[in-house]
């Protein structure tokens, strides 16, 4: 017997888990509101969070009664206008809150919106069409055999908006769309060499400022080419090889060159969000008032690093700072199962979903949503270095949230088996 | 439409390496947020509490300050500030001080200017009035609803009795400023504490300060106090020890009260068995009081532009000419060098005046004297007798005794800024002051007490303490109960003393210059002076230094009384003396003390003044 919720959530035990998360962050950007000093700039957010979180739902309503079909077919031309937005952005976007020198906001008339938030699900839409098209699901039927060259068409479409969303420059919408790449070019089936052959270029950037690390890196990259070497065509293995090479020798003799406002500069540039003679106080405040919250935490609204205005950016990106400070590691420890359930859900409903498309889609989201928040929670711990990247659901911010939402309504639709 | 077979081998691999991969990261965040908030939660707990505390201190209420007789001169009450904290909404800041208009005088322009302040210091409390009263505190309380962000703060506050009697002798207390913070003394004392900033308060600052406790405040991530500022309360402050004075208040409230409203001057005196200090008195005086909570620009400029200069004391730190009160140590120099006899007359009787050579010395007799001896010049104040035993001194000699007397010195007393007495140590002064080689009848206007000598009112004081001592005296002390040895040592014999003394008890004989200034009950003795100035070369200073006691007996109080421009020591000056000289001794002997007369006034209102030596 359907209940009323379940018809109208599609997937009760998602959209519940969600439901939670959404009244969850509400309640922590009312918490954001209490301080003992003044603030105006959060004062009344979470009645502004509230109303988008209705939108939000609003929305989810809408998208869950559209037929797949629809959605598959509206994926290329939602891409080309966000990426046509991702555009126009650069040209005459503002900045807004604390991060005022990047552009990523379009204004129409009162109403402001980020068009990456667009862009994150039009790409996912997009690349999931192009997989389902171009290859057998994971697994599935008559294996073609893989090529390097077969992850150039979903590079580029995923390209396209991360570079231009870089360029606002947003680096941690950026990941995101890393996160969405990586994880539809895993589902496709690629061998897990060709993965990890396509990101090496990053480890070696990573590793270049250790001569030792980096030589040793090499050695073993050069070693896993000639085991595969009957699976690449001579220009792939001299591609990669190349490219590994020159990220790890020219970017380190490029950085170095540079002066340290200089280096500080790029820097800046690739989190404008942040002061690098910044970045070390937002992590330490952080980790005092997560640490500081012990196993049960503080007590709701009753952080003092956040009452006090220690914490940065406490209702947005910061915001699981405040909920490890109030509820203690009893509360981070809920919220973070709580994530895991629906990323967990979100694996399973990929694998039993009815098209190649939906699983993708499933997927991508699973992708966007799990970069997301392990970048934003291991952030406020020092896992991953600072960059500003909301927690979905929870942190503070409108189009966020009703994009969030947007994200689960195709979910939900996409999984159902018409 | 494509449609997965289920179950599906290959995608079961992948949904299973995605899980194991969810799962790892999901367990990193788990352990790392273990560590944080399980195994390393009490270090954060410690730097979270000291991001967010703060020390302040509290101030320690100041030790109380009593006179010789247990009254109490300065106290320290309970004081009361108003904060106005800082909201967050705008205009707050604007209603809540209108509303406050309705309890204190806030004027529109006073408003203006806090608004100002609040504009510049937007996260700090608003200090609105600094010494509240508490029924304008129980007044807000009442109203707490409408004014919610009003904040009172209590702190000691000091408190002066009869102040304006006291103000120079007990100085007064501000907010200690950032050099004295650099100084040594000051190495413990924090920014906002309050100091002893002139007189006893400064003198006995360490011992009336007491040990401020401490308290810790809530700050912000800036470091700005965001609640209550009471806080919580961690050391307790200790008072300041309390100090017991050698002053009588009943004496200083008693010279405030006769000493003319118009004059500006001082009055010193001195207790003769010990040197204390019983009065120290300054004239225009101020309100020490008006400065506790931190004095008001406006007042304070007008304090300091005054004319009249109310915060300069005259007793302890102003320097005049010592006129003829001076003619004391000349005599003391004859009698010690063995230059002249008790009942020698001068070969030159006075005639008005005496020629030096060409040049004419005028007595200030002009009808003369005639032949005087020495008792009888002092009784007279005669200028051609001392004009001719400072020739006989010779100007060297009188520099050097005078010098070795100590008019060149400190007394050391225990108030911070004395002023040294201004006399020339050798010949060379003149030519370093004056430009030119000193003559010998330089030596004729010092010993009338002119030319370049000048003395506080404490200095003369000291002297004529050391004259009723027989010869010796410790320096004067505020403080009771610590007694300085002998500093000041005229060094005559006990028969020489007895000269001067019976020269300065005849001044209040028949034929002295201060007989209409004797009193009732006591012996007086003293000397008047009338000392021509640079300030108004028409009008003297007025002096006179006294000594008075029961009859037939040692005196027991030195009193010297200073007028600025008074013209005459004896008429102005020396009733002044004598009526403070008489409170003091018919409060020590039990005679009420509302029928003090001298007896110039008893002449005048027609009394009868049967115990007059006609």
């Amino acid at each position: 017997m359907k209940t009323l919720f379940s018809r109208w959530a599609l997937d009760s035990r998602l959209i519940l888990a969600l439901l939670a998360l959404s009244l969850f962050g509400v309640a922590m950007i009312y918490s954001t509101g209490q301080l003992n000093v003044p603030s105006p700039v959060v004062e009344g957010a979470w009645i502004r969070q509230l109303v988008w979180f209705v939108f939000g739902l609003t929305a989810f309503t809408v998208i869950t009664r559209i037929s797949t079909n629809w959605i598959e077919w509206v994926a290329v031309p939602a891409y080309v206008l966000a990426v046509v937005l991702l555009a126009v952005t650069l040209v005459v976007g503002t900045g807004r809150g604390t991060a005022t020198g990047v552009t990523s906001f379009l204004q129409f008339g009162g109403f402001q919106f980020q068009p990456a938030e667009v862009a994150k699900i039009a790409t996912i839409l997009a690349v999931a069409r192009l997989m389902a098209s171009r290859v057998e699901a994971p697994g599935h039927g008559s294996r073609r055999s893989w090529q390097l060259a077969d992850v150039i068409a979903p590079c580029a479409l995923v390209g396209l908006p991360l570079l231009l969303v870089l360029l606002q420059p947003d680096l941690g919408t950026a990941m995101a769309f890393v996160g969405i790449l990586i994880a539809v070019l895993f589902w496709s089936g690629i061998p897990l060499t060709y993965l990890f052959l396509l990101v090496s270029p990053a480890i070696a950037l990573i590793l270049s400022f250790n001569t030792w690390l980096f030589s040793a890196y090499m050695v073993a990259l050069i070693g896993l080419l000639y085991l595969r070497r009957s699976r690449l065509y001579t220009f792939e293995y001299v591609a990669v090889l190349v490219f590994n090479l020159a990220v790890g020798t020219v970017a380190r003799l490029l950085w170095d060159s540079l002066a340290p406002y200089q280096q500080n500069r790029v820097l800046v540039f690739l989190d404008p969000g942040l002061d690098p003679r910044q970045a070390g106080y937002h992590l330490v405040q952080s980790k005092v008032a997560i640490g500081s919250g012990g196993l049960t935490g503080k007590g709701f609204t009753l952080g003092t690093q956040k009452r006090f205005n220690f914490l940065p950016e406490q209702h947005t990106d910061f915001i699981f700072a405040v909920i490890g400070e109030e509820f203690g590691f009893v509360g981070t420890l809920l919220v973070l199962s709580g994530f895991a359930y629906v990323l967990l859900r979100l694996i399973r409903m990929a694998t039993g979903a009815g098209s190649h498309f939906a699983s993708f889609v499933l997927f991508g989201i699973f992708g966007a949503w799990i970069t997301h928040v392990f970048v934003n929670t291991g952030m406020t711990v020092g896992l991953v270095p600072v960059t500003g990247i909301p927690l979905p659901f929870i942190s503070y911010g409108g189009s966020f949230l009703l994009m969030c939402w947007v994200a689960a309504a195709l979910a939900v639709r996409v999984a159902r088996r018409d | 439409m494509n449609q997965f077979q289920v179950p599906n081998p290959g995608a079961s691999r992948r949904t299973r390496i995605a899980i194991i991969g969810l799962m790892t990261l999901f367990g990193v965040l788990t352990v790392a947020f273990f560590r944080l908030q399980v195994l390393e939660s009490n270090t954060y707990e410690l730097r979270s509490d000291s991001n967010r505390l703060r020390p302040f201190p509290i101030a320690a209420p100041r030790g109380a300050v009593f006179d010789r007789t247990g009254r109490v001169v300065a106290s320290s009450v309970p004081g009361y500030s108003l904060h106005v904290f800082p909201s967050a909404t705008s205009g707050v800041m604007e209603t809540t001080l209108e509303r406050l208009q309705s309890y204190l005088d806030l004027d529109d322009a006073r408003i203006e200017l806090l608004l100002e302040r609040a504009r510049r210091e937007p996260y700090q409390p608003l200090l609105v009035e600094g010494d509240a009263d508490f029924d304008l505190v129980s007044t807000l309380e009442e109203h707490r609803a409408e004014l919610p962000n009003v904040v009172v703060r209590m702190d000691p506050k000091r408190r002066y009795q009869a102040a304006r009697a006291v103000s120079h002798l007990m100085g007064y207390v501000g907010e200690v400023t950032a050099d004295e913070l650099e100084q040594e003394q000051y190495s413990e004392y924090s920014q906002g504490m309050t100091v002893g900033k002139e007189g006893v308060e400064r003198q006995y600052e360490a011992r009336l300060q007491g040990k401020r406790g401490l308290r810790y405040s809530e700050v912000d991530a800036l470091g700005r106090v965001v609640s209550s500022p009471f806080g919580q309360v961690v050391e307790a402050p200790e008072p300041g020890v309390d100090i017991h004075l050698n002053l009588d208040l009943d004496l200083m409230e008693w010279i405030h009260h006769i000493f003319p409203d118009s004059m500006r001057g001082a009055v010193v005196a001195l207790d003769v068995e010990d040197g204390g200090v019983l009065a120290l008195y300054s004239a225009p005086t101020f309100d020490p009081n008006s400065f506790v909570g931190g004095i008001e620009p406006d007042q304070w400029a007008s304090l300091n532009s005054d004319p009249e200069q109310p915060l300069f004391n005259r007793a302890v730190v102003g320097r005049y000419a010592p006129g003829s009160t001076w003619k004391l140590a000349v005599a003391a120099i004859g009698l010690k060098l063995g230059l002249v006899e008790a009942n020698e007359y001068m070969p030159r009787g006075c005639s008005g005046a005496m020629f030096v050579g060409s040049a004419r010395f005028r007595c200030w007799e002009e009808s003369g004297h005639g032949a005087l001896n020495l008792v009888q010049a002092i009784q007279h104040s005669c200028n051609v007798y001392f004009y001719q035993l400072g020739l006989r001194i010779g100007l060297e000699r009188l520099l050097a005794n005078a010098n070795e007397m100590g008019f060149a010195r400190q007394c050391g007393i225990d108030l911070p800024r004395e002023s040294p007495g201004v006399f020339p140590s050798d010949l060379g002064f003149w030519e370093e002051r004056f430009g030119y080689r000193a003559v010998e009848t330089e030596v004729l206007s010092l010993a009338i007490g002119q030319g370049p000598n000048d003395q506080t009112p404490l200095g003369i004081a000291q002297f004529y303490l050391a004259m009723a001592r027989g010869g010796q005296a410790p320096a004067p002390r505020i403080l009771h109960g610590e007694e300085a040895g002998d500093t000041w040592d005229i060094g005559i014999s006990t028969e020489q003393g007895e000269v001067l003394m019976e020269g300065l008890r005849r001044v209040f004989m028949p034929g002295g210059t201060a007989h209409l200034s004797s009193v009732e009950h006591w012996e007086l003795l003293g000397k008047s002076g009338t000392a021509q100035n640079a300030q108004d070369p028409q009008r003297s200073h007025a002096w006179f230094a006294a000594m008075a006691g029961p009859r037939e007996e040692q005196p027991e109080i030195v009193v010297v009384v200073l007028v600025e421009l008074g013209e005459s020591g004896s008429i102005v000056a020396a009733p002044l003396a004598a009526k403070s000289a008489d409170y003091f001794l018919r409060k020590r002997y039990g005679i009420p003390t509302d029928t003090i007369q001298t007896l110039r006034e008893h002449l005048m209102t027609g009394t009868p003044a049967r115990w007059a030596n006609w």
